[in-house]
């Protein structure tokens, strides 16, 4: 909420700075966003008055004028349209300084000689409206410096209210704050409504008794809708954000800021019989005065007459209905819209207005009475007018309870850790206009003034002793609770571990988005169907991603584009797949998700840019595994539309598929716009986060006996089924087997390949003799051939 | 005798000439061999005069020994000048890059949670996580937000229906570890939330750190103390904080911190960049703890925020454009 700070002052004028008056208001709560000048900084521009104005000799859009500044007359060249004698305007005379260090000289325009200028609001930067002269009211006195004319030594500050503190939405509300932190006493404006001179009422009936408990209505006759409403008032509301429309609409808007009490006038001829309070028949159509026709619900409030809907209850008037040039009889409406009634309905229809934000929030119920005298004696003041007696049809038992409230001490204590003296607490909560019903050593009963809604509570009251003492003269400590550190567990691997491990490869780690586009979600899985978010923020980021990969694939690209050719990328996250109609049954699992692309060396002296492969990407997929032992992986040819069919791989942990690996489909790279082959890898993260606690095993002193074996086997037989006859078939002494070559080709069978083993034999407790050796490296060769055919070469 | 200095003399200078270890062994074979120039005088010994032998034969024996030392001393400076030689030749540019992989490096923002993450394990704190795609009774009803509340305007939710949502902070967490656990509840919950909001300084997605811990007697200064804490430890610095009253539906009293923050010209402002509070009683009710018997701190930050202010990173939106050209700078 914006609001004129001289206004304010009006009301409460501690002796404080304004920079003070903004850091109090901010330490209590009401967080103040920006403070801003009232106007712009000139000097030197007075009230003048325009005497005479005559055609320029030789410019058709300029005029020369005669301009009083109450001792003197001088000649000014104006060029303003509504430059014309009679009307008093802001004189910046020579010597004057306008914004920008303008100073005003003696000039002259077209051979005439001006002496001074005649300003616009604009050139007073206090709006940014420049359609000609600013034009003061007639009683301006001339000769006034302008600033202090029109009160522009003021600041606009805006504060950040926070949705509970509704009774702050006004200068009555921040008045009352600001009297409580100065210990400073707050004069109200004073309200002096004309009795009503006129006995015209029109009916009104309330059906909505629950979202309306209190509605008043009152007729005035008469009202001068052309009447201008005084440059004070427009002041006051441009420095609250509020633009000038007509008296009738200004004053009730003056009154919401001023009090804060949302007001609303109908022109009284356009309703029809009396005034109906109820909710909408489903889809009845409504105009509103901002120009939209909309379809009303049924959960709406409205205010409509015996025929038709007029207004949005609390929210926007109608176009038919309101206020307009014609108008000489009003209707004007002060009423309690209760804030459930009206929660969240603006926001259906697309709408918030100030009148929404204060009735959503709460407004208080015992106002209307006050706010419907206010606005009628300024309307008296400015447009005239007969007013007729107030109507009010209030249903008690729907009107708000006023809260009763009970602080204990010792909770007070236990909560603030340190103990305020008993007249402290009870003077800060007298201030904040809360009653005492009882005082003792124990605690305090109070009841909530009706403003003050909010209290419900006694954490409530706790945090208004908190606040109004300053959360900052609270003490501090660190916690003196007992610390149950739980223990890390050593059966799994810390995530910092894995990423560690991936960064030690050269990994970088990526965050991308959680959703992604439904059409690369398409070209990746076009088997499953992705969760759509009802509102997404745009279409591309429409659906929640059932994989990490198109993600950093999309990350790979952006990099490609940007000369990144050697690209590797990782990210942990959840996927999320599953049946769209049962999302709480919905898989959100954590994955790891890698994805690796150009040399397999950062350039260098030492090789020749070759290109990462599917191993290289397996290496670091195992490494994973291997971390802290936590599962030994076995791969399986993979059938996924997006891996290229021979070059990627499920993973398995005890037969479950726990991820998968591979190239990226060329079909898919290519209308991707990849430039080189694309590994990626994707592993559910619980998979590769086990871990074996270490157990000891004696290291063996007797000597390695090692023995190649070099075979050919079949080009389809995969050289794990080698390592698994031979890890069945070489005895209890025998240790691993490492693949030394793998050569296919020239020389070879073409359906054949050969595949070079190293084996290893050591025994625990005895030296092997050569005889054992050869023996066991018979039953190897013997069921390799046996099973898999596999021939000795040379 | 003139004799003998003669050939001692010619000996040593020719282990000095010598070169090589062959060189070497030939002056060895010249004059220590068998048939050797020092060797063939012991031979002359009869020639001597008998008084002047074993003194002759000293000599002899002296200069043998001499020479000997002296290949010896020219044998090992003659090994090592040729290893220096071969290591010499053996020189590589030592300036050029090392051969294998270049490291990789966190994402700021992992950088940044784990950091956070630390101090409060260090602290007792312990890790939990939950569901990204919320039940709107976890989201906003368990932590006093009903339907109608203007708070939800606070937060631009993202939908799948009316009931389901992304969490648009990870206080869901904290709910289902309250109606898990009986206190003392110490936990941080970081991990990823969703508002539906995009400009220069809002992102769709962004993380968060939040904390709980109830107890019997915990108090507002306990809260203050750990939060005043944590900020110093992060940002390395005795940092200037205030605690300002603010507004949460799920903690009474709430507040929100700022640190003091001195621009480039010298000029001192106030920046936020923590929510906090009391757990709110109802929030506690809710989840079935007692709340006359225990109270508790609940506190929530922006990885982002923090990561930007630690990094001086001045756009958000860098975050997840993931360039590599950004990404490398955090390692």
């Amino acid at each position: 909420m914006k609001f004129s700070e001289n206004w304010l002052r009006e009301w409460v004028n501690p002796a404080v700075t304004s920079d003070e008056l903004v850091a109090q208001v901010t330490l209590a709560g009401l967080e103040v966003d920006e403070v801003e000048a009232a106007a712009g900084e000139f000097t030197g521009v007075v009230v003048g008055e325009i005497l005479a104005a005559e055609q320029h000799p030789n410019a058709d859009k300029l005029q020369v004028c005669t301009v009083s500044d109450g001792t003197e007359q001088f000649q000014v060249v104006c060029g303003a349209p509504n430059a014309r004698p009679g009307i008093k305007i802001p004189f910046a005379k020579i010597g004057a300084v306008l914004g920008g260090d303008f100073k005003i000289k003696k000039a002259k325009l077209r051979q005439v000689e001006s002496f001074g200028m005649l300003c616009s609001a604009s050139e007073l930067a206090i709006s940014e409206e420049n359609d000609g002269i600013l034009e003061l009211a007639a009683n301006a006195p001339v000769g006034t410096d302008i600033r202090e004319y029109l009160n522009l030594d003021d600041n606009i500050i805006d504060v950040d209210l926070t949705p509970n503190r509704a009774d702050c939405l006004s200068i009555a509300g921040l008045a009352r704050e600001v009297g409580v932190i100065n210990k400073v006493d707050v004069k109200p404006v004073a309200i002096e409504a004309p009795a009503h001179s006129i006995d015209d009422t029109f009916p009104i009936r309330v059906d909505a008794t629950e979202g309306c408990p209190r509605y008043l209505g009152r007729v005035i006759k008469g009202v001068n809708v052309q009447a201008e409403t005084p440059l004070w008032m427009v002041e006051k509301l441009r420095r609250s954000g509020i633009r000038s429309i007509d008296p009738i609409v200004d004053i009730t808007n003056y009154v919401m800021i001023e009090l804060g009490q949302p007001m609303h006038a109908f022109d009284l001829n356009n309703l029809s019989g009396s005034i109906v309070v109820r909710m909408a028949e489903e889809g009845e159509k409504l105009l509103l005065l901002d120009g939209q026709e909309i379809a009303l619900r049924a959960d709406t409030m409205v205010i409509a007459d015996e025929q038709k809907a007029l207004a949005m209850a609390g929210v926007m008037g109608g176009e038919h209905s309101g206020v307009n040039a014609e108008t000489q009889t009003i209707f004007l409406e002060s009423a309690f819209f209760a804030p459930l009634a009206l929660a969240g309905k603006a926001r259906s229809y697309g709408l918030h207005t100030d009148s929404s934000h204060r009735f959503e929030r709460g407004v208080d119920a015992t106002l209307a009475a006050k706010a419907m005298e206010r606005a009628t004696q300024l309307i008296v003041e400015i447009a005239g007018g007969e007013v007729g007696p107030v109507n009010e049809v209030a249903t008690e038992a729907n009107l708000p309870k006023a809260n009763q409230v009970t602080l204990r001490r010792k909770k007070l204590d236990q909560y603030l850790a340190v103990s305020l003296e008993k007249d402290l607490v009870t003077d800060i909560l007298t201030r904040l206009g809360l009653e005492m019903v009882e005082v003792t050593d124990e605690q305090w009963v109070t009841v909530a003034p009706s403003h003050r809604f909010d209290i419900e509570i006694e954490a409530d009251l706790i945090e208004e002793v908190a606040r109004i003492y300053g959360y900052d003269n609270l003490p501090s400590s660190m916690p003196t609770a007992a610390v149950n550190f739980t223990p890390a567990s050593e059966s799994k691997t810390p995530i910092q571990s894995l990423r560690a491990t991936l960064v030690s490869q050269g990994y970088q780690e990526a965050v991308t988005y959680s959703f992604i586009d439904p059409v690369m979600s398409k070209q990746f899985f076009p088997a499953i169907e992705p969760v759509p978010l009802a509102n997404p923020i745009s279409g591309d980021m429409g659906v929640m991603r059932p994989s990490l990969l198109p993600g950093l694939v999309k990350v790979y690209l952006h990099n490609q584009n940007r000369q990144q050719s050697r690209v590797r990328i990782f990210e942990t996250g959840s996927r999320f797949v599953g049946d769209v109609n049962k999302l709480d049954e919905l898989d959100q699992k954590h994955q790891v998700a890698g994805l690796i692309a150009g040399s397999r060396y950062p350039e260098g002296w030492y090789h020749n840019n070759e290109k990462v492969d599917f191993y290289d990407l397996k290496a670091h997929v195992e490494a994973l595994f291997d971390l802290n032992q936590g599962a030994t992986p076995e791969f399986e040819r993979a059938d996924e539309t997006y891996l290229h069919p021979g070059r990627s791989a499920y993973v398995l942990v005890n037969g479950e598929r726990v991820g998968v690996i591979g190239e990226l489909h060329p079909q898919l790279s290519k209308e991707l716009g990849t430039n080189q082959a694309v590994y990626v890898f994707e592993i559910d993260l619980n998979a590769v986060l086990g871990a074996k606690l270490p157990e000891y095993q004696r290291v063996s002193k007797f000597p390695e006996v090692r023995r190649d074996l070099a075979l050919l086997v079949d080009r389809a037989t995969p050289v794990n089924a080698l390592e698994k006859v031979i890890t069945a078939n070489a005895g209890e002494a025998f240790k691993k087997v490492a693949v030394f070559d793998v050569y296919q080709g020239q020389g070879i069978d073409e359906t054949k390949k050969s595949v070079a083993l190293g084996l290893t034999w050591q025994h625990p407790s005895h030296t092997l003799s050569d005889e054992e050796v050869n023996s066991a490296v018979e039953a190897v060769t013997g069921a390799l051939a046996e099973q898999l055919g596999a021939v000795i070469r040379g | 005798m003139e004799n003998l200095n003669q050939i001692l003399a010619d000996a040593l200078a020719a282990v000095a000439a010598s070169d090589n270890e062959a060189g070497l062994d030939e002056v060895r074979v010249q004059y220590l061999g068998k048939k050797g120039a020092l060797t063939s005088l012991l031979k002359q010994l009869g020639n001597v005069a008998p008084e002047d032998r074993p003194k002759f034969g000293q000599l002899v024996n002296e200069a043998k020994q001499q020479v000997q030392e002296q290949m010896n001393e020219r044998k090992t400076a003659l090994a090592a000048a040729a290893l220096n030689a071969k290591l010499a030749n053996e020189t590589i540019d030592i300036s050029l890059s090392g051969k294998g992989q270049e490291i990789g490096g966190l994402h700021p923002v992992t950088r940044t949670m784990e950091r956070i993450e630390n101090f409060f394990r260090g602290i007792g704190f312990d890790v939990a996580s939950g569901p990204e795609i919320e039940d709107d009774y976890h989201n906003f009803e368990a932590l006093n937000i009903p339907a109608h509340h203007p708070a939800r305007a606070m937060q631009d939710t993202f939908y799948f229906n009316p009931n389901t949502v992304l969490r648009t902070h990870t206080s869901p967490v904290q709910v289902r570890t309250m109606e898990n656990n009986q206190p003392p509840i110490r936990i941080i919950c970081p991990g990823r939330v969703y508002r539906s909001d995009s400009d220069q300084t809002h992102t769709p997605m962004f993380h968060q750190v939040e904390g709980l811990l109830i107890d019997e007697n915990i108090s507002f200064a306990d809260l203050k103390g750990i939060l005043q804490q944590f900020l110093n430890v992060f940002f390395e610095d005795d940092l200037k904080v205030r605690f300002r009253p603010s507004y949460f539906p799920f903690t009474e009293p709430s507040i929100e911190v700022d640190i003091m923050r001195t621009n480039s010209k010298g000029e001192e402002s106030w920046l936020e960049v923590l929510g906090c509070g009391m757990v709110h009683p109802k929030v506690l009710e809710m989840s079935g703890i007692d709340s006359e018997k225990y109270t508790g701190f609940a506190f929530g930050m922006g990885v982002e925020r923090f990561a930007m202010l630690r990094y001086k990173v001045d756009d958000l939106r860098m975050f997840f454009e993931n360039d590599l050209r950004f990404l490398t700078q955090f390692k």
